[in-house]
């Protein structure tokens, strides 16, 4: 029962996961195909999601779809993680310095906007589209990254080992590097899935106010949009992509919640 | 106020540097030459950038956000309209969200490992989970289209009665709510377990207080702190949610203006709009460091 979350989790994400790599070699019915004879279907035999107002194969629109929110959300987190643990690790190595001051107060710049506002201004300036989206919700994960790298960070610095680095002669960026970023994997590991699915809700977000991905690329934001003015005859367009996007994020909350067990042992030492 | 400063060069950069210029979007693609250049200096477009960057700011400490491009209307007065929106629906979902993670917080952590607690933490792992405009559709299926309770969007104005008006925020606001309460109630209950495994609640308990009256007489102030945290950094989160929201609900709030300015390249709205979120968050923050001090005594020393 200890692990039930992360087992759970890590079952649900990798469901996810496999219906998006299978996307890639087959899905069920060609989604570029329109077959309006077909349309607004309930999950049937044939179609065992049903279709969409075009007649397209839901099933495969969703699995395309994890594809595009799961690229999104790991490319954003991407950003966040190169940029974000740099600049925690180099703020912690330089405590109190110019550096660490201006990289902090950065940070905090950052977390006082509200970040989906700032994200639309983004996409809606700069062109709506993936690429943006992903560059508007990776700005926001470099705090978070730089935040917990630092905080982190911090405390390893006090430690012997470090210590008998340094007398070694060892430059603050090596033992950065080969030491603290190690030692403080496990924390950005546990936040990189926190990370991951707020990045998949909010491309859902930005996608569902036409933001995001763009047709004809599949993405549950778009379903969602599109189900809208249908979903008084038609729920199953907004039931399925909704619980999509719901199975995605509660498997990584879950998971990233079991592997903060597994691999923080003061949260284990509290739970025993 | 640094951040302030800082963060008012930095929306203007963004919006400076997007592509687009208003002047020929507003005329169109067939606008001769020097229509545009006419309308670009009484848009105060042809003025270089740092001169438009002070106007704007010393415009807005005196409450003047300047004109809209496109309604040529004051924006002082285009925001003043649908703050009476967003706010109350960012406060009224505030309410809720707290309404409801008091209780489930405080009850999970009173039993905690038992089966409520595990029942309220699996309600919220799914709380977090949903999209809140999904939620929202939703919500609109069973509340507004087959049990008729409510409508299924748009906004009575106050003057036409106060009860419409909150009625035609409620389901918003509860779509609103959904995520903060779950995160709230989950910050509620680790910090209440965090204070009842405190030495001074022990020492209560031995004296004889009963667990009922620790909790709520010395447990529940001391958890107070990193609750207050979360309920100010949700504020910001409910103004900026309500974006979406308000397009779900077809709410004529500052969001809305928002997703309207920019589509018609109203830079100096969206600018304006932005600028007074940012503030408002900033100043939410503030309220809540001086809410530590009145929550917690021992910090009162230190600020």
């Amino acid at each position: 029962m200890k692990n039930g979350s992360l087992i759970f989790g890590a079952l649900l994400s990798v469901l996810v996961i496999i219906a998006a790599g299978v996307s890639f070699l087959w899905v069920p019915f060609d989604i570029t195909q329109l077959s309006i004879p077909d349309k607004l279907q309930t999950p049937n035999k044939i179609h065992w999601l049903g279709t969409d107002h075009f007649g397209r194969d839901i099933l495969s629109m969703i699995m395309i779809g994890a594809r595009t929110s799961l690229a999104v959300a790991l490319l954003a987190v991407g950003i966040g993680f190169s940029i974000g643990v740099p600049l925690g690790l180099a703020a912690a190595a330089r405590k109190n310095s110019l550096i660490d001051e201006v990289i902090m107060r950065t940070n905090d710049l950052i977390f006082a906007f509200p970040s989906l506002v700032i994200a639309i201004l983004i996409t809606a300036l700069f062109g709506a589209g993936a690429m943006n989206a992903i560059i508007a919700i990776g700005i926001f994960n470099i705090p978070v990254f730089a935040r917990v790298s630092r905080g982190a960070a911090l405390s390893l610095w006090q430690k012997e080992f470090i210590l008998a680095a340094r007398v070694s002669g060892k430059s603050d960026f090596l033992i950065s590097a080969e030491h603290i970023l190690p030692n403080i994997a496990n924390l950005l590991i546990v936040q990189g899935t926190i990370q991951f699915s707020l990045g998949i809700l909010a491309e859902a977000g930005l996608s569902y106010v036409g933001l995001g991905t763009q047709p004809p690329i599949p993405s549950w934001g778009r379903m969602l949009a599109d189900a809208q003015t249908m979903v008084s005859f038609a729920p199953h367009l907004a039931i399925i992509p909704g619980t999509a996007i719901i199975v995605t994020v509660l498997g990584l909350n879950l998971m990233g919640d079991g592997l903060r067990d597994i691999l923080d042992p003061r949260v284990r030492k509290s739970r025993e | 106020m640094i951040s302030l400063c800082l963060a008012s060069v930095i929306i203007f950069t963004i919006v400076e540097i997007a592509p687009g210029d208003p002047a020929s979007f507003m005329l169109g693609i067939n606008a001769q030459e020097d229509t545009i250049t006419a309308l670009r200096a009484e848009l105060g477009l042809d003025q270089d950038k740092l001169s438009r960057y002070f106007s704007w700011i010393s415009g807005m400490v005196q409450g003047d956000f300047g004109t809209s491009y496109t309604y040529r209307s004051p924006i002082s007065n285009m925001i003043a309209d649908r703050i009476w929106v967003s706010l109350p629906l960012a406060l009224y979902a505030l309410v809720i969200s707290t309404l409801i993670a008091f209780p489930a917080g405080i009850y999970a952590a009173t039993q905690r490992g038992k089966v409520g607690d595990v029942a309220v933490m699996g309600a919220t792992q799914f709380g977090i989970a949903i999209p809140n405009f999904w939620f929202a559709m939703i919500l609109v299926v069973i509340f507004a289209l087959k049990l008729r309770w409510f409508s299924a969007g748009g906004f009575v104005e106050w003057e036409n009665g106060i009860f419409q008006s909150i009625k035609s925020l409620t389901l918003p606001a509860i779509a609103l709510a959904l995520p903060q309460a779950s995160i709230l109630s989950r910050v509620m209950r680790s910090a209440l377990i965090e204070t009842l495994s405190e030495d001074y609640i022990r020492t209560a308990r031995a004296k004889g207080f009963g667990k009922r009256a620790v909790i709520w007489r010395h447990a529940l102030r001391n958890a107070l702190i990193p609750v207050l945290t979360i309920i100010g950094l949700q504020f910001s989160f409910l103004l900026a949610g309500a974006i979406i929201i308000e397009q779900v609900f077809f709410l004529p709030g500052l969001g809305r203006l928002v997703f309207q300015a920019i589509t018609q390249r109203d830079l100096i709205v969206v600018e304006s709009v932005v600028m007074l979120l940012v503030f408002a968050v900033i100043t939410v923050n503030f309220i809540v460091d001086i809410a530590y001090a009145i929550a917690d005594p021992r910090l009162r020393r230190r600020v």
